[in-house]
């Protein structure tokens, strides 16, 4: 069973309660259309256990077959630098249908950043070191495709549907 | 199927329609053989679109990553293009699944290799191997902590 490594740390982007029982942390691809249909579910998931959940998002771009997968988490990073990673996650996964390059922008007025600070640091190699770290640890965590979900840092064998099941009867 | 401390069964597979490659030169560098059962899987899921992003890893660990499977080579061209893959596929076609055979990874019933890896080290030694259930796309940790433990030696 393959494990998460390195454990959940303060470089993370981290929703939920510290206290939560459950640990939850997934890879993602925001062009990968699986994540997508995924994103709706983890929504579900965290409204239906609330605080008995804490969520984590890590980068998992196959940037070779989709070509706006590292451009969009680099959007994400830069809005996390104004504070707004989440905001710009659930732009990104709620207007995949339509992501290309100007989609950035546009998102980043309609959550409201400062513009021309996210462009700023949209070029920062901060941002994509912090990319390809989550990357590796995808990699070294066993990560096969996106999303990989990983349950109290354990590789969870299936999709967002079955997490969803299993935390469900779980909870009975 | 072959094991640690098994010779690596040198063969020689078309990766184009005019290009051969033979095991046996590349002495010196680490291999990593990829067999998998056949092209055009999901992307997201899919085992060699993961190695793809991959190859600065195997890269920093000196090794040369070949996917391998019955697929003629015009499919794996195709799949290549498709997919916009960056390490050359094999085709393990004629006589048919004759490479797989050898390491002892093919199933005779589908008529398909099986999902297995293995890790060959600088002398042409089996370092590592792994199979890896059918519908599991076994990732690359494996693979990462076989040439790791290469690299110390």
């Amino acid at each position: 069973m393959s494990t998460l490594r390195p454990e959940i740390n303060n470089h993370d982007h981290i929703q939920g309660d510290d206290s939560a029982s459950i640990t939850i942390v997934e890879f993602g691809d925001y062009q990968c259309p699986y994540c997508g249909n995924a994103y709706p579910i983890m929504k579900e998931i965290e409204e239906t256990f609330g605080h008995q959940i804490k969520f984590i998002f890590r980068h998992f771009p196959l940037a070779n077959a989709h070509e706006y997968a590292f451009p969009a988490a680099i959007a994400a990073e830069a809005a996390g630098l104004q504070g707004k990673f989440w905001e710009m996650h659930d732009a990104l996964y709620e207007n995949q249908y339509r992501l290309n390059g100007d989609l950035f922008d546009e998102l980043a007025e309609t959550i409201g950043l400062d513009l021309e600070q996210f462009q700023q640091d949209s070029t920062s190699e901060e941002i994509k070191k912090k990319i390809e770290d989550d990357f590796d640890s995808g990699v070294r965590s066993g990560v096969n495709g996106t999303p990989s979900f990983y349950v109290n840092g354990s590789k969870f064998d299936g999709g967002a549907t079955d997490l969803y099941q299993m935390l469900k009867e779980s909870a009975e | 199927m072959l094991e640690k401390g098994a010779t690596a069964p040198d063969f020689e597979l078309n990766a184009t329609p005019d290009q051969k490659i033979k095991l046996k030169d590349f002495k010196g560098k680490n291999v990593i053989l990829a067999f998998y059962p056949a092209d055009w899987s999901p992307v997201c899921s899919d085992q060699m679109a993961l190695y793809n992003e991959m190859l600065k890893y195997f890269n920093k660990y000196d090794a040369q990553i070949f996917g391998v499977s019955v697929d003629s080579v015009w499919c794996h061209l195709a799949f290549e293009e498709n997919r916009k893959l960056h390490f050359p596929l094999l085709a393990d076609f004629e006589p048919k699944g004759a490479v797989s055979k050898a390491y002892g990874v093919y199933d005779e019933e589908l008529g398909e290799s099986k999902r297995a890896l293995f890790v060959i080290d600088k002398e042409g030694k089996i370092a590592w191997s792994y199979l890896s259930p059918i519908a599991v796309n076994p990732g690359a940790d494996g693979i990462l902590d076989a040439l790791e433990e290469l690299d110390k030696k």
